[in-house]
């Protein structure tokens, strides 16, 4: 039986990576749980919270030797030296960004589980950091943005005058910029949208935001479900959007990451320079070199025409009792992929993507990158087999007339032929089976079993036939017609009762 | 005026009442009116035929007749009355099935009795008296044993997969040969082994007929035995020279013909193909398997999914009458209405085992008749749907017909509900539909599905709420 510790995080962190409510998942794993003095009071988890919970409150240094160390950051280099040989350590790592920080880990000795390298398939959805923290960051840049603003969102008429909404300009429709979109839209900003992926459109516009596309015949597809560079063109089409958006929108929000690269520079100097005094530009790509020109990673800046740029990194620590319980959550789901058994063992399976993917470092072996997964978030329609696909033949307009007049002259010559009482009943049965053609033309579709019923029991009729054959001279004749008369009877009779049974239950609604 | 010109009188009167009975059937409104007059016309018709048999002259085998017909009617009415009584909604295809089975069997009765005793001919009409009695033993007997094979497999009691024989259209084929070249013996000499003979081909092949069709076209069968039945009855009236026998047989023969139509057009199948027995169906090809992740959801987050959405489509299928959920949903989509939610529920034409068998139980568990739409008419607006209900449907909502044109089922018109912004799909396993076809539907992105037993899970989302 494992024990997990969990750390406190280091100054400017608030977050932390387990809550009272997932400590007792992770119990529930088989797993006994240490967590350091004083670990979530930032998020205002207090120790006698995690104490109720089942975990034990311990001192740094014990929490450090824990078999398997929960954290949010990336941990220092005295903090990887606290850390048992063999252990394994959990958290938001940049695999990408961090070589040092891999070497470190692998001299250290110890297994290290990126959580910011799970793959996006949807079995890993419960699992995906990046999600659940992109969407808290994109509801905080909201809110940072209006905390600086000075005016309301909405758009109001009042007494002292008619207050215009403010408009909003987010760039980058992935997790965070829909949040942002779906926060400012609920404050009641006007809120535009651009990304690269036409299929956003319509989840922009579920969630109340305008989708601004960029038109140039160039489409793109993603297959690991994030955004790619993008082609000069396009670029410079966007370019041009933004500097129009740039000197209209009161705000804007930029979320535009591409994977292992810097953030791609969407807004301008100049751009920044034509916007009113007083708008606000949240920069959400700040860590990874920022989305606007003049973005200062963590800082606020005002820049000479009274913009002010926010390149503020730790947006989901700024909600930290939120994202602990989300990153809490994540991590729960990470451990119960890796506890197969549910008995606190550990095991880590290199033949699932996810447990490959999120292993960077292991046993002291950097194992990062990972080998490429297709996971095909839009999956590529694959090609059919080749299927031979029947053309149904369609009569010809011809073939069909012809088949309709050998019809009528094979009937007019049977009946013509036939002797005296069966012209009459054709012509009988002739118009009835055009009759009972056209009674059923229109039967609504919901009507079809009472239907049925009811013309099953009318074909009881055929009671009719064994009745006239009752009082025959023959005894077996007699007998059999009985046995006839009985049969279609309980047909007569039962059709007509199960099928008035059903149609007492059909009730118009009164709304 | 003679008792046969008042039978006569009857006869007409009965015809007319039973063409309104079934043109009142074809509306909500006038339902009620149709089955009044269906009775109406029934009850004319015996009692003018009863009494025409037994107004002639009165000796001791017309007093043993009135005797079982005494019987006879009253058994079967008590019978037919308590079947009615106490069937499941549920179970209503099969209990239609049983019933069709039972004209088919009278047919028979009545087409030996009419070789039994021939009565007195003109020579120009014996051999014809004589082709009269096989066609109607023939029709008869398929629809019996067909009606019989279809029953044991709604009921289960039989596997519903379809029995392939090795040449079986062409074995279709030589019964049909067969009873042709028998009829032509029996009309030339009269023989009782050739009546035998045919009964049991026509028995055989009722058997192979239906026990070749697989599952998911019984709604079509059903029809289609039904249609059966009513050609039996019209048969007997060509032996009997009874003209009433003949055109309620004819409109129920041609309108069951045209509601299978109409059902295979929904289904996209070849109207020849179920006639005659699975004909040119071929077993599914393996198409490309889909595969994939899918993932779940539980009963709490869905009750907040639906608590939170605008519209809901609810789109149940056979799983629905299997796990008898159609109290809980109906609860489910009250309280949702309550809480101005618009609720609607989409039916495929060919839900259930039986046209129309959801609506019949959605009308049981009292869901208004007025939200209840057809696939035409919800289709398009699937789309601006928050979340549908997908309860214990597969084939019927099953992408694969629209995309991939290799799939068996490929061409059939569905439920869009893959366009809706959530799918909850309730179901008990992963497992395919009764077409067995795989459902891609299960891994899009904007699926959950919810594992377990409809009901529960309904009521677990009830509790939720």
């Amino acid at each position: 039986m494992s024990l997990i510790g969990v750390v406190a995080e280091q100054p400017g962190e608030a977050r932390v990576a387990a809550t009272p409510e997932t400590v007792k998942k992770i119990l529930a794993l088989g797993y006994k749980v240490v967590v350091q003095k004083g670990a979530g009071a930032q998020a205002s988890f207090p120790d006698e919270a995690y104490a109720k919970a089942g975990a034990k409150i311990v001192t740094a240094v014990a929490a450090w030797k824990s078999d398997i160390v929960l954290k949010v950051a990336a941990p220092t280099s005295t903090e990887i030296q606290r850390m048992r040989k063999g252990a394994i350590l959990v958290g938001l790592l940049s695999p990408a960004f961090n070589p040092k920080l891999l070497k470190a880990l692998a001299k250290r000795g110890v297994t290290a589980l990126a959580m910011d390298a799970v793959p996006r398939i949807s079995r890993a959805q419960s699992m995906d950091v990046l999600s659940s923290m992109a969407n808290i960051a994109g509801y905080r840049a909201v809110v940072e943005a209006a905390n600086e603003f000075g005016r309301f969102f909405t758009g109001q008429v009042t007494a002292a005058g008619k207050v215009p909404p403010a408009k909003v300009l987010v760039a980058g429709a992935g997790v965070a910029g829909l949040a942002a979109i779906g926060a400012a839209s609920s404050l009641g900003a006007i809120v535009r949208a651009t990304d690269p992926r036409p299929e956003v459109a319509d989840q922009v516009k579920s969630i109340g935001g305008e989708y601004l596309a960029v038109e140039i015949g160039e489409k793109m597809q993603s297959s690991d479900g994030y955004a790619k560079a993008t082609s000069k063109a396009y670029d410079k089409r966007a370019a041009e959007i933004y500097t129009e958006q740039a000197k209209d929108v009161d705000i804007i929000v930029t979320t535009a990451l591409i994977p292992g690269r810097p953030a791609p520079k969407l807004i301008t100097a100049k751009d920044v320079a034509q916007m009113k005094p007083g708008s606000v530009i949240v920069d959400m790509a700040a860590a990874q070199g920022g989305n606007v020109e003049g973005t200062v990673a963590g800082k606020r800046v005002v820049t000479k025409n009274g913009v002010i740029i926010l390149g503020y990194t730790d947006l989901p620590s700024r909600l930290p009792q939120q994202s602990s319980q989300l990153y809490g959550t994540n991590l729960v789901n990470l451990l119960n992929l890796l506890t197969p058994s549910k008995n606190g063992k550990t095991v880590i399976d290199f033949e699932d993507v996810v447990q490959r993917a999120v292993t960077v470092v292991k046993e002291g072996k950097i194992t990062w990158p990972p080998p490429p997964v297709q996971v095909s978030a839009a999956p590529v329609a694959a090609a059919p087999a080749a299927v031979e696909i029947k053309e149904k033949k369609k009569m010809s307009a011809r073939t069909r007339g012809a088949l309709i007049a050998l019809g009528f002259a094979a009937l007019v010559g049977l009946i013509s032929f036939a002797p005296p009482p069966l012209p009459q009943h054709f012509l009988v049965l002739t118009l009835a089976i055009v009759v009972g053609y056209y009674v059923i033309g229109k039967v609504h579709h919901a009507l079809h079993t009472p239907l049925m019923s009811v013309t099953n029991a009318i074909s009881g009729i055929v009671v009719v036939a064994a009745i006239l054959q009752i009082t025959d001279s023959n005894m077996l004749v007699q007998v059999l017609a009985a046995v006839g008369v009985l049969l279609a009877s309980i047909n007569v009779f039962g059709g007509f009762a199960v099928t008035s049974r059903m149609l007492k239950m059909f009730t118009k609604g009164d709304k | 005026m003679s008792a046969v010109a008042i039978a006569n009188a009857a006869y007409i009167a009965a015809a007319l009442l039973f063409i309104m009975s079934l043109a009142g059937l074809s509306k909500h409104e006038s339902g009620k009116t149709g089955i009044r007059y269906g009775i109406a016309g029934m009850a004319i018709a015996m009692a003018a035929t009863i009494w025409l048999t037994l107004s002639g002259q009165w000796d001791s085998s017309t007093s043993f007749g009135f005797i079982l017909l005494v019987i006879a009617l009253v058994v079967g009415a008590v019978i037919g009355l308590w079947r009615a009584k106490v069937v499941a909604m549920t179970g209503m295809p099969e209990l239609i099935a049983l019933f069709h089975s039972f004209v088919g069997l009278t047919a028979v009765l009545v087409g030996w009795n009419g070789a039994l005793h021939a009565g007195e001919l003109a020579p120009e009409l014996v051999g014809i008296h004589r082709a009269e009695v096989f066609i109607g033993v023939f029709i008869g007997a398929v629809t019996f044993t067909g009606s019989i094979v279809a029953y044991l497999k709604l009921s289960a009691k039989m596997s519903s997969k379809p029995l392939i024989l090795p040449g079986r259209n062409l074995l279709n084929l030589l019964a049909l040969v067969g009873f042709f070249a028998l009829t032509v013996g029996y009309v030339n000499t009269p023989d009782l082994w050739l009546l035998i003979a045919v009964t049991a081909l026509a028995l055989a092949l009722g058997w192979h007929l239906v026990a070749s069709i697989g599952g998911g076209d019984m709604p079509v069968v059903v029809s289609m035995l039904n249609s059966y039945s009513g050609w039996a009855a019209a048969a007997t009236g060509f032996l009997l020279s009874n003209d009433l026998l003949i055109v309620t047989g004819a409109l129920v023969g041609s309108s069951g013909a045209y509601l299978s139509y109409i059902m295979c057009k929904a289904m996209n199948r070849s109207f020849i193909s179920v006639i005659f027995g699975g004909y040119g169906i071929e077993a599914p090809s393996e198409s490309a398997e889909e595969t994939g992740e899918h993932t779940e959801i539980d009963a709490s987050s869905a009750a907040e999914l639906l608590a939170a959405a605008k519209s809901v489509v609810i789109t149940p299928g056979y799983g629905m009458a299997v796990a008898q959920a159609q109290y809980p949903v109906a609860e489910l989509a009250k309280r949702l209405r309550e809480k101005g939610v618009e609720v609607r529920f989409g039916i495929h034409p060919v839900a259930g085992r039986l046209p129309g068998h959801m609506n019949v139980l959605l009308a049981e568990a009292k869901v208004p008749y007025d939200i209840v739409l057809e696939m035409d008419e919800i289709n398009d607006d699937l789309r601006q749907t928050s979340v549908v209900l997908v309860i214990g449907a597969n084939d019927t909502v099953n992408p694969a017909a629209t995309e991939n044109p290799g799939s068996p089922i490929a061409g059939m018109p569905v439920l869009k509900v893959w366009e809706a912004e959530n799918v909850i799909v309730f179901k008990r396993s992963m497992a395919s539909g009764y077409a067995g076809v795989a459902n891609p539907l299960f891994y899009r992105d904007n699926t959950r599905m919810l594992f377990g037993d409809a009901k529960e899970r309904v009521e677990d989302i009830l509790k939720a709420l």
